[in-house]
């Protein structure tokens, strides 16, 4: 099996500690997490993590099992690159007169959907929401007219065929939860062999 | 401030008129509404409020004085896993929490319930790198199934009952419990305590699919060949009876992982032995001939599958088990069966035809006439006069009659007895199977003896693991478990001295280990011991360990170099197997 980008997607309780509890579950397996991110959910007191790793199939659905034995953890689900609408924002900080003088670069920050943020006499600060060769690219472009400073956000991304997660969230406060919890699984027909 | 906080306290008279209670009173009143009787503990300066306020609990909750916190966590993983109950500790900050360490670790590797609560720097101090203030829940977070701190004495009821239901629910496991000194001292109204029975983000048991366990069962009745294999599932999900009327109504021979051992009675016509790098000989072949492998509450540790590509590869698998995450994690299974296999195996058990499998089991009994030919007849009836591990064990059998709780450590005595002992009943065998923590016995024996003394228990330890944790003989001395301890003394680190012997062209790198006069260290403990290490001696003096009244230590020294065999050396295939070293 070929490693490729998955994109892990964690629903929890909000927690002091789950981010370590998370964080070792990689780090013990020698895996380095490419991006991470924590934010509130769709669902009032539910967070969210969005985890990016390279590896293979394989190594991470047994890592999604390991983030969902965690107590505080719901749900955990991964997912290709196809399958999720995902964005990073980056900031860029560029001298402003070279900015003013060559008119190059103006047209080089539309081409690439750059916003300014911030315009001050000596820098201006411009802001790219997209994916990773996006933001990659306006560094590049940028970096001969005196880039000073650049950050990348992490990843956020939205599952394509998620119904969200407030009904499921009513199957987990159940005391006996029904099969709709339990996902991730399925009998793989072609070969009759069931997985998870 | 402490002193402050100290005096202001109001006189104990008047606690019981009043609803508020302290944080320390709490934690007490939790132990009692959940069951605890014995509590194994180390008192400290960040957990003097508990331990204040234990005085006044002293009619209804026992505490025993450890020597060492490692003692004490040990002490409670014994205890619960004779008891079947969650085993409870109190540690104080800092060095006393670090001390937890290994046996936190043991305790989740081998799924054992325990409750440890642990004292901390008052709540303001925390970050300051206050006096024995460490970072206890990012310490153990990798080695707990959970952990919380708690800086306010309100959620206390609330916290303790989420802590004894995730320690002893589901896949078991140790739960720390990490209580600021503030929060121990500090007053709140007490509206009672409240069980746990459900938390939203934790599923204890996995829904069981009753399509899942029709496939199984159409694998199992197809089948010509089927191996059952099983784990300590059986026994923590308190399955015995269960998992007997299913092996009996199939008729398909059962062999146990080392934790599995004692779930069914040793001699059970259908116990075909140990799996595993010391398994027997039958057993660990078979498997690479058996059409369909049924494990059950087990989880293919290393030792027991060998090299994974060459394990199993012609067989169907069925893997019935509580935590979903072992599925597929070494072996892929044809058929998961997720669930409590108290739940999963009577619905199998139904779902299945009555069978025999006459010729198959036969293969077993010729492979164990193998091994009793080349091995076991040498190392039971030895010709030398030299003793073996495997006669102590085998004298102790006659003398026990498989009655006796056997805790041992690890290494060669550890196999040899596990290879060995007989068992009538479950929770018999406790041992560290997953971590391999020397020192392990003698205060898991201690906690043995407190978590079921209606039975005999017996320590079994090598001469290196003893000296690890021999300070818990202080404990014996004071609070006087029961525990039979027999040392076997083959002045080596045996099982390293084996693998340098096999492995490493016999170059002896710090295997030598010398050892006290253990006789005289028990002596100076008040226990009475003797040494042996003649044959003629061997049935009397072990007679004489078991009469006597409360604890005795019982050094038998054994032959220096003996190897422990079968063998699946490191890499190789269960198939690959050996029987002496010249197969090496």
């Amino acid at each position: 099996m070929l490693k490729q980008e998955y994109t892990i997607t964690v629903y929890t309780e909000n927690q002091i500690g789950l981010l370590n509890r998370i964080a070792i579950i990689f780090s013990r397996r020698k895996i380095n997490i490419e991006s991470l991110n924590t934010s509130p959910s769709e669902v009032d007191s539910v967070h969210r993590f969005t985890i990016v790793i390279n590896e293979t199939e394989d190594v991470v659905r047994k890592l999604c099992r390991q983030i969902e034995k965690q107590v505080e953890v719901l749900k955990a689900y991964f997912n290709t690159q196809d399958e999720i609408v995902w964005q990073e924002l980056a900031l860029y900080k560029v001298p402003t007169d070279i900015i003013a003088e060559e008119v190059k670069v103006e047209r080089l920050l539309r081409e690439h959907g750059a916003k300014a943020v911030v315009i001050r006499k000596d820098y201006t600060v411009f802001e790219v929401a997209g994916h990773r060769e996006e933001t990659d690219n306006l560094i590049k472009v940028l970096e001969p007219y005196g880039l000073i400073e650049f950050v990348r956000s992490a990843r956020v991304a939205i599952i394509k065929d998620s119904d969200g997660f407030h009904e499921k969230l009513k199957e987990f406060e159940y005391r006996e939860p029904g099969e709709d919890a339990v996902e991730n699984e399925f009998l793989n027909e072609n070969e009759k062999v069931f997985s998870m | 401030m402490e002193t402050l906080t100290m005096t202001k306290k109001q006189p104990r008279k008047d606690e019981k008129a009043v609803t508020s209670i302290s944080g320390s009173v709490a934690v007490l009143e939790a132990f009692l509404a959940e069951g605890v009787e014995t509590i194994f503990g180390y008192p400290g300066g960040a957990i003097m409020p508990i331990y204040d306020a234990l005085y006044d609990y002293n009619d209804k909750l026992k505490h025993i004085l450890v020597r060492h916190e490692q003692g004490a966590i040990h002490a409670a993983q014994g205890y619960a896993r004779a008891s079947g109950k969650v085993g409870v500790v109190f540690a104080t900050s800092g060095p006393g929490a670090t001390n937890l360490v290994t046996g936190l670790a043991d305790a989740m590797i081998d799924s054992t319930p325990v409750v440890c609560i642990t004292g901390q720097v008052f709540a303001h101090l925390l970050g300051t790198d206050a006096f024995q203030e460490t970072d206890v829940i990012n310490i153990t977070t990798p080695v707990t199934k959970w952990n919380y701190q708690v800086t306010d004495a309100t959620e206390i009821p609330s916290v303790l009952a989420k802590a004894f239901y995730i320690a002893g629910s589901g896949r078991p496991g140790p739960v720390v419990i990490d209580i600021t000194k503030n929060a121990q001292l500090q007053k709140f109204d007490y509206a009672g305590y409240e069980k746990c029975e459900h938390i939203r983000s934790y599923r204890p048991k996995p829904i069981v699919r009753k399509n899942y366990v029709e496939e199984a069962a159409k694998l199992i009745n197809g089948a010509e060949r089927p191996f059952v294999i099983f784990g300590q599932g059986v026994i923590l999900g308190k399955a015995e009876k269960e998992f007997k009327q299913f092996i009996e109504k199939a008729g398909i021979p059962a062999a146990w992982t080392i934790m599995g051992m004692s779930a069914i009675p040793t001699d059970h016509p259908l116990a075909v032995g140990m799996l595993g790098m010391h398994g027997n000989y039958g057993p660990n072949v078979l498997t690479n001939e058996c059409d369909v492998l049924i494990a059950i509450g087990m989880r293919f540790d290393d030792r027991v599958t060998g090299r994974l590509d060459k394990y199993a590869k012609q067989a169907k698998v069925v893997h019935l088990d509580i935590d979903p995450a072992e599925i597929d994690k070494n072996v892929k299974s044809t058929v998961p069966v997720w669930g409590d296999c108290k739940e999963t195996l009577p619905m199998l058990t139904e779902l299945i035809e009555q069978k025999v499998y006459p010729q198959w089991l036969q293969r077993f009994k010729d492979h164990q006439q193998k091994e009793e030919d080349k091995v076991i007849k040498d190392e039971l009836n030895p010709a030398s006069d030299v003793l073996t591990m495997g006669e102590v064990i085998k004298e102790l059998n006659e003398l026990t009659k498989g009655n006796a709780i056997i805790v041992t450590d690890v290494g060669q005595h550890q196999m040899v007895a596990c290879r060995y002992a007989k068992f009538n009943q479950s929770k018999s065998n406790i041992t560290s199977g997953g971590l391999g923590t020397m020192g392990f016995a003698l205060p898991a024996a201690i906690g043995a003896a407190y978590g079921d003394p209606s039975r005999t228990t017996v320590a079994i330890i090598g001469d290196g693991g003893f000296q690890m944790t021999l300070q818990e003989l202080g404990t014996i001395m004071q609070f006087k478990p029961d525990v039979k301890i027999i040392i076997l003394n083959n002045n080596f680190l045996g099982m390293v001295r084996q693998w340098q012997q096999l492995f490493h062209e016999k170059r002896y790198s710090f295997v030598d280990i010398q050892s006290p006069d253990f006789v005289q260290v028990a002596k100076g403990f008040g226990i009475p011991g003797k040494s042996v290490a003649k044959r003629d001696d061997l049935k009397e003096v072990l007679k004489e360990m078991l009469g006597s009244k409360g604890s005795f230590l019982l050094e038998v020294m054994v032959g220096k170099e003996n190897n422990v065999f079968p063998m699946v050396p490191q890499g190789r295939g269960v198939a690959e197997i050996v029987l002496c070293k010249e197969e090496v």
